[in-house]
C-alpha cells in the first residue's frame, strides 16, 4: 500500500516537473507565434502596413480593428536600425518586441514629445562601441537597446472613427525603418 | 515486474498531471498579476518584461502581440458583473465612465480573438465615435439585433469577450494600487 502511494506521488512530482518545463519550452516550441506569422509577410529590415483584420482573416489575434499596423522586422547584425514616423493627428504609437513577442519597450507620440519620432534600435554591444562624442549629442536622440538582435518594432495610428482610417494609414506610410551601418 | 508496472504508472501519472496541467494553464489562460476591476481583468505586466512564464508561453501559442506598457493597457471581460457567461444571443449594456486615458477602445471578439461577422460590420466602438449623455456617460448595448443609440452587434455568436483598450493611461503603470479608477459595468437584460 504504501508502496503504491509512494509511486503515485513520485508520479505527481514527476508531473510537476513535466508541467514546468512544458510551459518554459513552449515559446521555443511555438511555430504560429507573432514572429512566425509576420515572416512571410514581412522583408527584413524595412516597414510593411499590415492588412486591418477581417471578419475573414486578421494575421494574429486580438488586433485592435481601430488601428493602422505597420511592422518592421529588424535583424541588427549588421548595424543599428534608425526609426523615423510622423504622429497621426489622433494618436499613434511604437512597441518594441523580441523575437517571442515579449513588449520590451513601447512609447506613444506624447511621450516622444516630437512632430515625429525617432527612435535608435541597437544590441547593447553596438551601444557600447558608439563613439564618445556622438554619445554627447545622443542626449535628445532617442536609443533603445534591443535584448536580441532579432525582433519587431510595431508602429500603430489610431483612426478615431472609421473615416479616418486613411489618415492614420499615409501616416504610417511615410514611417521608415533603416539599417545604418557601422562607421 | 512490480517495478516495471509502478513505473509505468509514475510515468503516466506524470504524464497526465503534467500535460493536463500545462493544456489547462494555457487555454484558460492563467497569468499572475492581474488587475481585477468588475468584470474586467487586465494583465499589465504582460505588456513589459515582466511578463510571467504562462503569460509568455500563451502569447507564443496565439500568435498575439501584447499590448506595451507605456502605449496602453488591455481589459478583457468574458462574462457580466453578476458572473453571467457573454452569450451572443443575449443582449447587455455597458455603462458608466472608463478611467482617464487619451483614447479608449472597446472590441467584440470570438474567444479565438477573431471578429464577429454583423450586419452592418460593426466591432469596436472607439472614445471620440461613442454617442454619450449631458453629463459625459455612457452607454454600449450589446445585443444580436439592431438597438438604438451605441449599438455593438454579437452577430448571435455563442460565447463572445469584450475587450477594453485604454491608449496612454496612467492604470496598470503604477501598480500595487487597488483604486484603479471606475470601469464600465456590465449587466445582463434578458435573452432572446
Amino acid at each position: 500500500m504504501i508502496r503504491a502511494l509512494l509511486w503515485i506521488l513520485s508520479g505527481l512530482i514527476l508531473g510537476g516537473i513535466v508541467h514546468l518545463s512544458t510551459v518554459l519550452a513552449m515559446p521555443q516550441a511555438a511555430t504560429q507565434d507573432a514572429y512566425s506569422r509576420l515572416t512571410p509577410l514581412t522583408p527584413v529590415n524595412t516597414m510593411v502596413q499590415l492588412a486591418p483584420p477581417t471578419v475573414d482573416t486578421a494575421i494574429m489575434p486580438f488586433m485592435d480593428p481601430a488601428f493602422a499596423a505597420a511592422v518592421c522586422r529588424y535583424d541588427l547584425t549588421d548595424g543599428s536600425i534608425k526609426l523615423t514616423s510622423p504622429v497621426s493627428q489622433a494618436y499613434t504609437s511604437v512597441t518594441f518586441y523580441t523575437r517571442k513577442s515579449v513588449a520590451y519597450y513601447a512609447i506613444n507620440d506624447r511621450a516622444a514629445g516630437r512632430r515625429t519620432i525617432e527612435l535608435d534600435l541597437m544590441t547593447p554591444e553596438q551601444h557600447a562601441d558608439m563613439p564618445e562624442e556622438e554619445d554627447v549629442t545622443a542626449a535628445d536622440r532617442l536609443i533603445i537597446e534591443s535584448p536580441g538582435t532579432v525582433g519587431l518594432i510595431v508602429l500603430r495610428a489610431l483612426a478615431p472613427e472609421p473615416g479616418l482610417m486613411p489618415m492614420a494609414r499615409r501616416t504610417l506610410a511615410a514611417a521608415k525603418c533603416e539599417l545604418q551601418p557601422p562607421q | 515486474m512490480r517495478l516495471l508496472l509502478g513505473s509505468f504508472i509514475t510515468f503516466l501519472i506524470a504524464a497526465a498531471v503534467g500535460l493536463g496541467a500545462t493544456w489547462l494553464t494555457l487555454t484558460r489562460g492563467v497569468a499572475f498579476g492581474s488587475l481585477n476591476i468588475g468584470a474586467w481583468t487586465a494583465w499589465p505586466k504582460s505588456g513589459s518584461v515582466d511578463i510571467d512564464p504562462y503569460a509568455r508561453a500563451n502569447i507564443a501559442r496565439t500568435g498575439e502581440l501584447p499590448t506595451g506598457m507605456g502605449d496602453g493597457v488591455a481589459f478583457y471581460a468574458s462574462s457580466d458583473d453578476a458572473r453571467n457567461s457573454f452569450d451572443g444571443r443575449c443582449t447587455f449594456t455597458i455603462s458608466g465612465m472608463t478611467p482617464v486615458a487619451r483614447y479608449w477602445t472597446i472590441t467584440l471578439y470570438n474567444p479565438e480573438g477573431k471578429l464577429v461577422a454583423n450586419s452592418i460590420d460593426r466591432h469596436s466602438f472607439t472614445s471620440d465615435e461613442i454617442v454619450r449623455d449631458s453629463d459625459g456617460g455612457f452607454a454600449i448595448t450589446v445585443a444580436p439585433l439592431a438597438r438604438p443609440g451605441n449599438w455593438l452587434p454579437t452577430g448571435g455568436a455563442d460565447k463572445f469577450v469584450l475587450v477594453l483598450r485604454l491608449y496612454d493611461t496612467p492604470i496598470g503603470v503604477s501598480t500595487g494600487t487597488t483604486k484603479e479608477g471606475p470601469m464600465p459595468a456590465i449587466v445582463r437584460k434578458g435573452c432572446s
